[in-house]
Protein backbone atom coordinates (compact mmCIF):
# COMPACT_ATOMS: atom_id res chain seq x y z
CA UNK A 1 0.00 0.00 0.00
CA UNK A 2 2.72 2.37 1.07
CA UNK A 3 5.03 2.76 -1.92
CA UNK A 4 2.11 2.22 -4.19
CA UNK A 5 0.48 5.37 -3.03
CA UNK A 6 3.69 7.31 -3.29
CA UNK A 7 4.14 6.20 -6.81
CA UNK A 8 0.64 6.94 -7.84
CA UNK A 9 1.04 10.38 -6.56
CA UNK A 10 4.28 10.80 -8.34
CA UNK A 11 2.64 9.59 -11.45
CA UNK A 12 -0.08 12.07 -11.42
CA UNK A 13 2.36 14.77 -10.78
CA UNK A 14 4.33 13.65 -13.73
CA UNK A 15 1.65 14.54 -16.11
CA UNK A 16 1.83 18.03 -14.89
CA UNK A 17 5.26 18.06 -16.31
CA UNK A 18 4.53 17.03 -19.79
CA UNK A 19 4.09 19.82 -22.22
CA UNK A 20 4.10 23.38 -23.38
CA UNK A 21 3.30 25.55 -26.35
CA UNK A 22 6.49 24.60 -28.10
CA UNK A 23 6.32 24.65 -31.88
CA UNK A 24 5.77 21.46 -33.83
CA UNK A 25 8.64 19.23 -34.82
CA UNK A 26 10.24 19.33 -31.40
CA UNK A 27 11.67 15.93 -30.59
CA UNK A 28 9.61 14.06 -27.97
CA UNK A 29 12.36 13.98 -25.37
CA UNK A 30 13.01 17.70 -25.77
CA UNK A 31 9.30 18.34 -25.49
CA UNK A 32 9.00 16.49 -22.19
CA UNK A 33 12.10 18.15 -20.84
CA UNK A 34 11.10 21.69 -21.82
CA UNK A 35 7.64 21.43 -20.42
CA UNK A 36 8.75 19.76 -17.18
CA UNK A 37 11.35 22.40 -16.54
CA UNK A 38 9.12 25.28 -17.48
CA UNK A 39 6.20 24.16 -15.35
CA UNK A 40 8.30 23.29 -12.33
CA UNK A 41 10.10 26.60 -12.51
CA UNK A 42 6.82 28.48 -12.43
CA UNK A 43 5.48 26.35 -9.58
CA UNK A 44 8.59 26.86 -7.51
CA UNK A 45 8.49 30.63 -7.94
CA UNK A 46 4.79 31.26 -7.60
CA UNK A 47 3.77 32.05 -4.04
CA UNK A 48 0.06 31.66 -4.77
CA UNK A 49 0.48 28.16 -6.13
CA UNK A 50 2.60 27.18 -3.16
CA UNK A 51 0.00 28.55 -0.81
CA UNK A 52 -2.49 26.15 -2.38
CA UNK A 53 -4.24 28.34 -4.93
CA UNK A 54 -5.99 25.59 -6.86
CA UNK A 55 -7.36 27.80 -9.58
CA UNK A 56 -3.97 29.20 -10.48
CA UNK A 57 -2.41 25.76 -10.61
CA UNK A 58 -5.20 24.53 -12.85
CA UNK A 59 -4.67 27.46 -15.19
CA UNK A 60 -0.99 26.75 -15.41
CA UNK A 61 -1.56 23.10 -16.25
CA UNK A 62 -4.21 23.98 -18.80
CA UNK A 63 -2.01 26.50 -20.54
CA UNK A 64 1.27 24.64 -20.52
CA UNK A 65 0.48 20.96 -20.32
CA UNK A 66 -2.88 20.25 -21.91
CA UNK A 67 -1.95 21.15 -25.49
CA UNK A 68 0.46 18.22 -25.53
CA UNK A 69 -1.94 15.56 -24.43
CA UNK A 70 -4.25 13.48 -26.54
CA UNK A 71 -7.20 13.00 -24.19
CA UNK A 72 -9.42 11.15 -26.64
CA UNK A 73 -6.72 8.56 -27.10
CA UNK A 74 -6.25 8.34 -23.34
CA UNK A 75 -9.97 7.93 -22.84
CA UNK A 76 -10.21 5.16 -25.42
CA UNK A 77 -7.27 3.39 -23.84
CA UNK A 78 -8.80 3.51 -20.41
CA UNK A 79 -12.05 2.18 -21.83
CA UNK A 80 -10.26 -0.80 -23.34
CA UNK A 81 -12.72 -3.26 -24.83
CA UNK A 82 -15.64 -1.17 -23.60
CA UNK A 83 -14.53 1.52 -26.05
CA UNK A 84 -16.30 -0.31 -28.86
CA UNK A 85 -19.71 0.73 -27.60
CA UNK A 86 -18.95 4.43 -27.23
CA UNK A 87 -20.53 6.84 -29.74
CA UNK A 88 -18.52 9.80 -31.08
CA UNK A 89 -20.71 12.20 -29.08
CA UNK A 90 -20.22 10.23 -25.89
CA UNK A 91 -16.48 10.15 -26.48
CA UNK A 92 -16.33 13.94 -26.66
CA UNK A 93 -18.21 14.37 -23.38
CA UNK A 94 -16.39 11.53 -21.68
CA UNK A 95 -12.90 12.70 -22.62
CA UNK A 96 -13.80 16.21 -21.48
CA UNK A 97 -14.80 14.93 -18.04
CA UNK A 98 -11.82 12.58 -17.88
CA UNK A 99 -9.54 15.48 -18.79
CA UNK A 100 -10.92 17.57 -15.93
CA UNK A 101 -10.31 14.73 -13.49
CA UNK A 102 -6.76 14.21 -14.70
CA UNK A 103 -5.90 17.89 -14.77
CA UNK A 104 -7.07 18.33 -11.19
CA UNK A 105 -5.11 15.32 -10.10
CA UNK A 106 -1.94 16.57 -11.79
CA UNK A 107 -2.31 19.98 -10.34
CA UNK A 108 -2.65 18.48 -6.90
CA UNK A 109 0.41 16.31 -7.40
CA UNK A 110 2.36 19.19 -8.82
CA UNK A 111 1.83 21.24 -5.68
CA UNK A 112 2.49 18.32 -3.33
CA UNK A 113 5.69 17.18 -5.02
CA UNK A 114 7.11 20.43 -6.35
CA UNK A 115 10.39 20.14 -4.46
CA UNK A 116 11.36 16.79 -5.93
CA UNK A 117 14.17 16.76 -8.43
CA UNK A 118 13.62 15.26 -11.86
CA UNK A 119 16.30 13.76 -14.05
CA UNK A 120 15.98 12.81 -17.72
CA UNK A 121 17.26 9.49 -18.94
CA UNK A 122 19.16 9.12 -22.22
CA UNK A 123 16.78 8.90 -25.14
CA UNK A 124 17.19 7.54 -28.62
CA UNK A 125 14.76 7.00 -31.45
CA UNK A 126 14.79 6.32 -35.17
CA UNK A 127 13.61 9.07 -37.51
CA UNK A 128 10.71 6.86 -38.59
CA UNK A 129 9.41 6.09 -35.08
CA UNK A 130 5.87 7.23 -34.39
CA UNK A 131 5.44 5.81 -30.89
CA UNK A 132 8.10 6.37 -28.22
CA UNK A 133 8.76 6.29 -24.51
CA UNK A 134 10.61 9.13 -22.79
CA UNK A 135 11.99 8.10 -19.43
CA UNK A 136 12.53 10.36 -16.48
CA UNK A 137 13.17 9.81 -12.78
CA UNK A 138 12.02 11.56 -9.66
CA UNK A 139 14.54 11.58 -6.84
CA UNK A 140 13.11 10.63 -3.48
CA UNK A 141 14.81 11.11 -0.17
CA UNK A 142 15.67 7.80 1.42
CA UNK A 143 14.37 5.72 -1.43
CA UNK A 144 14.93 4.41 -4.88
CA UNK A 145 14.17 7.08 -7.51
CA UNK A 146 10.65 6.78 -8.92
CA UNK A 147 10.41 6.06 -12.60
CA UNK A 148 8.28 8.45 -14.55
CA UNK A 149 7.75 7.52 -18.18
CA UNK A 150 5.86 9.35 -20.90
CA UNK A 151 4.45 7.59 -23.93
CA UNK A 152 4.15 9.81 -26.96
CA UNK A 153 2.68 9.32 -30.37
CA UNK A 154 3.35 11.29 -33.49
CA UNK A 155 0.34 13.27 -34.70
CA UNK A 156 1.23 14.82 -38.01
CA UNK A 157 4.06 17.15 -37.09
CA UNK A 158 3.70 17.20 -33.35
CA UNK A 159 4.06 14.64 -30.58
CA UNK A 160 1.26 14.03 -28.12
CA UNK A 161 1.40 12.22 -24.79
CA UNK A 162 -1.10 9.37 -24.60
CA UNK A 163 0.02 7.61 -21.43
CA UNK A 164 2.14 8.16 -18.37
CA UNK A 165 3.62 5.52 -16.15
CA UNK A 166 4.70 6.27 -12.63
CA UNK A 167 6.76 3.58 -11.04
CA UNK A 168 5.36 1.23 -13.63
CA UNK A 169 1.76 2.20 -12.95
CA UNK A 170 0.01 3.32 -16.10
CA UNK A 171 -2.38 6.15 -15.63
CA UNK A 172 -4.53 4.72 -18.37
CA UNK A 173 -4.85 1.10 -17.40
CA UNK A 174 -5.22 2.02 -13.77
CA UNK A 175 -8.67 3.38 -14.57
CA UNK A 176 -9.63 0.51 -16.79
CA UNK A 177 -11.33 -1.77 -14.31
CA UNK A 178 -13.09 1.11 -12.54
CA UNK A 179 -14.43 2.28 -15.88
CA UNK A 180 -15.55 -1.23 -16.80
CA UNK A 181 -17.24 -1.53 -13.40
CA UNK A 182 -19.15 1.73 -13.96
CA UNK A 183 -20.12 0.77 -17.49
CA UNK A 184 -21.47 -2.59 -16.34
CA UNK A 185 -23.61 -0.80 -13.79
CA UNK A 186 -24.90 2.12 -15.87
CA UNK A 187 -23.50 2.03 -19.40
CA UNK A 188 -21.25 4.72 -20.88
CA UNK A 189 -23.70 7.38 -19.73
CA UNK A 190 -23.45 6.04 -16.19
CA UNK A 191 -19.68 6.43 -16.34
CA UNK A 192 -20.06 9.98 -17.65
CA UNK A 193 -22.42 10.80 -14.77
CA UNK A 194 -20.00 9.39 -12.21
CA UNK A 195 -17.18 11.49 -13.62
CA UNK A 196 -19.37 14.59 -13.68
CA UNK A 197 -20.35 14.09 -10.05
CA UNK A 198 -16.73 13.61 -9.02
CA UNK A 199 -15.67 16.76 -10.89
CA UNK A 200 -18.54 18.79 -9.51
CA UNK A 201 -17.82 17.74 -5.93
CA UNK A 202 -14.17 18.70 -6.37
CA UNK A 203 -15.12 22.08 -7.82
CA UNK A 204 -17.34 22.90 -4.89
CA UNK A 205 -14.76 21.88 -2.33
CA UNK A 206 -11.98 23.90 -4.00
CA UNK A 207 -14.23 26.97 -4.10
CA UNK A 208 -15.07 26.53 -0.45
CA UNK A 209 -11.40 26.79 0.46
CA UNK B 1 17.28 -15.03 23.15
CA UNK B 2 16.65 -13.79 19.70
CA UNK B 3 16.07 -17.35 18.71
CA UNK B 4 13.48 -18.00 21.38
CA UNK B 5 11.60 -15.03 20.16
CA UNK B 6 11.64 -16.14 16.62
CA UNK B 7 10.28 -19.52 17.50
CA UNK B 8 7.33 -18.17 19.39
CA UNK B 9 6.65 -15.22 17.12
CA UNK B 10 6.97 -16.55 13.65
CA UNK B 11 4.49 -19.37 13.84
CA UNK B 12 1.99 -16.99 15.39
CA UNK B 13 2.41 -14.55 12.55
CA UNK B 14 2.30 -17.35 10.05
CA UNK B 15 -0.81 -18.83 11.56
CA UNK B 16 -2.70 -15.57 11.52
CA UNK B 17 -1.74 -14.91 7.93
CA UNK B 18 -2.85 -18.40 6.92
CA UNK B 19 -6.08 -17.90 8.76
CA UNK B 20 -6.68 -14.74 6.80
CA UNK B 21 -6.04 -16.48 3.52
CA UNK B 22 -8.31 -19.36 4.46
CA UNK B 23 -10.99 -16.96 5.56
CA UNK B 24 -10.59 -15.05 2.35
CA UNK B 25 -11.09 -18.26 0.44
CA UNK B 26 -14.29 -19.06 2.29
CA UNK B 27 -15.67 -15.62 1.78
CA UNK B 28 -14.89 -15.81 -1.90
CA UNK B 29 -18.52 -16.51 -2.50
CA UNK B 30 -19.42 -12.91 -1.73
CA UNK B 31 -17.37 -11.71 -4.66
CA UNK B 32 -19.29 -9.47 -6.99
CA UNK B 33 -17.47 -8.10 -9.98
CA UNK B 34 -16.02 -11.26 -11.48
CA UNK B 35 -12.57 -9.69 -11.91
CA UNK B 36 -10.33 -12.74 -12.42
CA UNK B 37 -7.45 -11.07 -10.57
CA UNK B 38 -9.64 -10.37 -7.55
CA UNK B 39 -11.81 -13.43 -6.93
CA UNK B 40 -12.46 -12.54 -3.28
CA UNK B 41 -13.37 -8.93 -3.88
CA UNK B 42 -16.19 -8.96 -1.32
CA UNK B 43 -13.84 -9.94 1.47
CA UNK B 44 -11.09 -7.65 0.24
CA UNK B 45 -13.36 -4.63 0.14
CA UNK B 46 -14.44 -5.28 3.72
CA UNK B 47 -10.83 -5.62 4.86
CA UNK B 48 -9.86 -2.53 2.90
CA UNK B 49 -12.58 -0.60 4.70
CA UNK B 50 -11.30 -1.87 8.02
CA UNK B 51 -7.74 -0.81 7.18
CA UNK B 52 -8.92 2.62 6.10
CA UNK B 53 -10.77 3.04 9.38
CA UNK B 54 -7.70 2.08 11.43
CA UNK B 55 -5.57 4.40 9.34
CA UNK B 56 -7.94 7.33 9.73
CA UNK B 57 -8.39 6.80 13.45
CA UNK B 58 -4.83 6.04 14.52
CA UNK B 59 -1.98 5.66 12.04
CA UNK B 60 -2.55 8.71 9.90
CA UNK B 61 -3.03 11.20 12.76
CA UNK B 62 0.13 9.91 14.43
CA UNK B 63 2.03 10.20 11.14
CA UNK B 64 0.73 13.75 10.68
CA UNK B 65 1.91 14.71 14.16
CA UNK B 66 5.29 13.12 13.48
CA UNK B 67 5.53 14.98 10.18
CA UNK B 68 4.57 18.24 11.85
CA UNK B 69 6.88 18.00 14.85
CA UNK B 70 10.10 16.68 13.34
CA UNK B 71 12.22 18.76 10.99
CA UNK B 72 12.67 17.29 7.51
CA UNK B 73 16.36 16.34 7.94
CA UNK B 74 15.48 14.28 11.02
CA UNK B 75 12.72 12.46 9.16
CA UNK B 76 15.08 11.78 6.28
CA UNK B 77 17.57 10.37 8.78
CA UNK B 78 14.95 7.99 10.13
CA UNK B 79 13.97 6.88 6.63
CA UNK B 80 17.65 6.36 5.76
CA UNK B 81 18.28 4.41 8.96
CA UNK B 82 15.58 1.84 8.19
CA UNK B 83 16.47 1.88 4.50
CA UNK B 84 20.01 0.90 5.42
CA UNK B 85 18.80 -2.06 7.44
CA UNK B 86 16.54 -3.07 4.56
CA UNK B 87 19.44 -2.93 2.06
CA UNK B 88 20.89 -6.08 3.59
CA UNK B 89 18.06 -8.34 2.46
CA UNK B 90 17.58 -6.34 -0.72
CA UNK B 91 21.10 -7.54 -1.50
CA UNK B 92 20.23 -11.13 -0.56
CA UNK B 93 17.19 -11.01 -2.84
CA UNK B 94 19.22 -9.59 -5.71
CA UNK B 95 21.59 -12.51 -5.27
CA UNK B 96 18.68 -14.97 -5.28
CA UNK B 97 17.42 -13.31 -8.46
CA UNK B 98 20.73 -13.89 -10.18
CA UNK B 99 21.97 -10.30 -10.08
CA UNK B 100 25.26 -10.61 -8.17
CA UNK B 101 26.53 -7.20 -9.32
CA UNK B 102 23.50 -5.50 -7.81
CA UNK B 103 23.82 -7.61 -4.66
CA UNK B 104 27.43 -6.49 -4.26
CA UNK B 105 26.33 -2.88 -4.71
CA UNK B 106 23.63 -3.30 -2.03
CA UNK B 107 26.08 -4.77 0.45
CA UNK B 108 28.52 -1.99 -0.41
CA UNK B 109 25.77 0.45 0.45
CA UNK B 110 25.28 -1.16 3.86
CA UNK B 111 29.01 -1.01 4.57
CA UNK B 112 29.42 2.62 3.53
CA UNK B 113 26.20 3.92 5.05
CA UNK B 114 26.66 2.06 8.35
CA UNK B 115 30.11 3.58 8.82
CA UNK B 116 30.61 6.83 6.92
CA UNK B 117 26.87 7.39 7.01
CA UNK B 118 26.80 7.00 10.81
CA UNK B 119 24.64 3.92 11.40
CA UNK B 120 22.75 4.58 8.20
CA UNK B 121 21.38 7.97 9.18
CA UNK B 122 22.95 9.49 6.09
CA UNK B 123 22.74 7.89 2.68
CA UNK B 124 26.21 8.69 1.42
CA UNK B 125 26.28 5.67 -0.90
CA UNK B 126 23.74 7.09 -3.37
CA UNK B 127 25.74 10.22 -4.19
CA UNK B 128 28.81 7.97 -4.37
CA UNK B 129 27.15 6.12 -7.25
CA UNK B 130 25.65 3.07 -5.50
CA UNK B 131 21.99 3.37 -6.38
CA UNK B 132 19.33 2.14 -3.98
CA UNK B 133 17.27 -0.84 -5.14
CA UNK B 134 13.92 -2.21 -4.11
CA UNK B 135 13.65 -5.97 -3.72
CA UNK B 136 11.83 -8.44 -1.49
CA UNK B 137 11.01 -12.13 -1.43
CA UNK B 138 7.72 -11.62 -3.26
CA UNK B 139 9.66 -10.15 -6.19
CA UNK B 140 12.18 -12.96 -6.00
CA UNK B 141 9.37 -15.53 -6.31
CA UNK B 142 7.98 -13.52 -9.21
CA UNK B 143 11.37 -13.53 -10.87
CA UNK B 144 11.48 -17.30 -10.46
CA UNK B 145 8.24 -17.54 -12.38
CA UNK B 146 5.72 -17.89 -9.55
CA UNK B 147 2.40 -16.32 -10.57
CA UNK B 148 0.54 -13.78 -8.46
CA UNK B 149 -2.45 -15.83 -7.41
CA UNK B 150 -5.43 -13.94 -6.08
CA UNK B 151 -5.27 -10.38 -4.83
CA UNK B 152 -5.65 -10.27 -1.04
CA UNK B 153 -6.03 -7.34 1.33
CA UNK B 154 -4.39 -8.28 4.64
CA UNK B 155 -5.40 -6.64 7.91
CA UNK B 156 -3.22 -3.55 8.63
CA UNK B 157 -0.55 -4.79 6.21
CA UNK B 158 -2.69 -3.89 3.20
CA UNK B 159 -2.64 -5.12 -0.41
CA UNK B 160 -0.77 -8.26 -1.37
CA UNK B 161 -1.26 -11.19 -3.68
CA UNK B 162 -1.05 -14.79 -2.49
CA UNK B 163 2.51 -14.90 -3.82
CA UNK B 164 3.43 -11.62 -2.18
CA UNK B 165 1.87 -12.76 1.10
CA UNK B 166 4.25 -15.71 1.13
CA UNK B 167 7.09 -13.33 0.30
CA UNK B 168 5.99 -10.94 3.01
CA UNK B 169 6.02 -13.71 5.63
CA UNK B 170 9.61 -14.48 4.67
CA UNK B 171 10.51 -10.79 4.71
CA UNK B 172 9.16 -10.51 8.25
CA UNK B 173 10.84 -13.73 9.38
CA UNK B 174 14.29 -12.44 8.44
CA UNK B 175 13.65 -8.77 9.20
CA UNK B 176 16.50 -7.62 11.47
CA UNK B 177 14.24 -5.15 13.27
CA UNK B 178 11.50 -7.67 14.02
CA UNK B 179 14.15 -10.09 15.27
CA UNK B 180 15.74 -7.80 17.81
CA UNK B 181 16.17 -9.62 21.11
CA UNK B 182 15.44 -6.62 23.29
CA UNK B 183 11.67 -6.48 23.05
CA UNK B 184 11.02 -2.87 24.16
CA UNK B 185 13.63 -1.57 21.69
CA UNK B 186 12.19 -3.77 18.98
CA UNK B 187 8.69 -2.47 19.55
CA UNK B 188 9.77 1.15 19.54
CA UNK B 189 11.68 0.64 16.30
CA UNK B 190 8.81 -1.21 14.64
CA UNK B 191 6.40 1.56 15.56
CA UNK B 192 8.82 4.26 14.46
CA UNK B 193 9.33 2.55 11.12
CA UNK B 194 5.60 2.25 10.55
CA UNK B 195 4.96 5.89 11.39
CA UNK B 196 7.89 7.09 9.31
CA UNK B 197 6.75 5.05 6.30
CA UNK B 198 3.23 6.36 6.66
CA UNK B 199 4.42 9.94 7.00
CA UNK B 200 6.37 9.65 3.75
CA UNK B 201 3.08 8.82 2.03
CA UNK B 202 1.04 11.72 3.31
CA UNK B 203 1.39 13.86 0.16
CA UNK B 204 0.31 10.92 -1.96
CA UNK B 205 -2.94 10.55 -0.02
CA UNK B 206 -4.32 13.78 -1.32
CA UNK B 207 -3.47 12.91 -4.87
CA UNK B 208 -5.17 9.52 -4.71
CA UNK B 209 -8.19 11.11 -3.15
CA UNK B 210 -8.33 13.45 -6.12
CA UNK B 211 -7.67 10.78 -8.73
CA UNK B 212 -9.73 7.77 -7.74
CA UNK B 213 -13.36 7.20 -8.65
CA UNK B 214 -13.32 4.06 -6.54
CA UNK B 215 -10.36 4.08 -4.19
CA UNK B 216 -10.46 0.34 -3.63
CA UNK B 217 -9.99 -0.57 -7.27
CA UNK B 218 -7.60 2.29 -7.88
CA UNK B 219 -5.31 1.04 -5.15
CA UNK B 220 -5.71 -2.61 -6.19
CA UNK B 221 -4.88 -2.00 -9.84
CA UNK B 222 -2.04 0.29 -8.91
CA UNK B 223 -0.61 -2.35 -6.60
CA UNK B 224 -0.77 -5.06 -9.24
CA UNK B 225 0.84 -2.87 -11.89
CA UNK B 226 3.51 -1.71 -9.49
CA UNK B 227 4.47 -5.20 -8.43
CA UNK B 228 4.64 -6.39 -12.01
CA UNK B 229 6.95 -3.52 -12.84
CA UNK B 230 9.14 -4.27 -9.81
CA UNK B 231 9.52 -7.92 -10.73
CA UNK B 232 10.88 -6.77 -14.10
CA UNK B 233 13.01 -4.08 -12.42
CA UNK B 234 11.13 -1.34 -14.23
CA UNK B 235 11.39 -2.92 -17.67
CA UNK B 236 8.17 -4.88 -17.85
CA UNK B 237 6.90 -5.59 -21.34
CA UNK B 238 3.98 -3.29 -22.02
CA UNK B 239 0.62 -4.96 -21.56
CA UNK B 240 -1.64 -4.83 -24.61
CA UNK B 241 -3.58 -1.61 -24.33
CA UNK B 242 -6.30 -1.81 -26.93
Amino acid sequence: MKYLIGLLAACLFATGAAATGVAADVAPDALVKNVTNEVLEIVRKDKDIQAGNTRKTLELVEAKVLPHFNFQRMTLLSLGREGRQVTPEQLVVLSGEFRDLLVRTYSKALTEFRDQEISFKPFKMAATDTDVRVRTEIKQTGGKPAQLDYYLERNGKSWKVYDIEVGGISLVTNYRSTFAQEIRAGGIDGLIRTLQEKNKAADTSSKAK
Amino acid sequence: MANDMKQTQTPKRLRSAMLVIALAGMLGGCATSGNPKDPIEGFNRAMYGFNEAVDTAVIKPVAQGYDYVLPAPVRTGVTNFFGNIADLFIGVNNLLQGKPDQAVSDLGRVLINSTVGILGLFDVATPAGLEKHEEDFGQTFGRWGVGNGAYVVLPIVGPRTVRDTAGFLLDVTVDPVANLGHVPTRNVLLALRLVDTRADLLPADKVIEEAALDKYSYVRDGYLQRRRSLVYDGNAPREALD
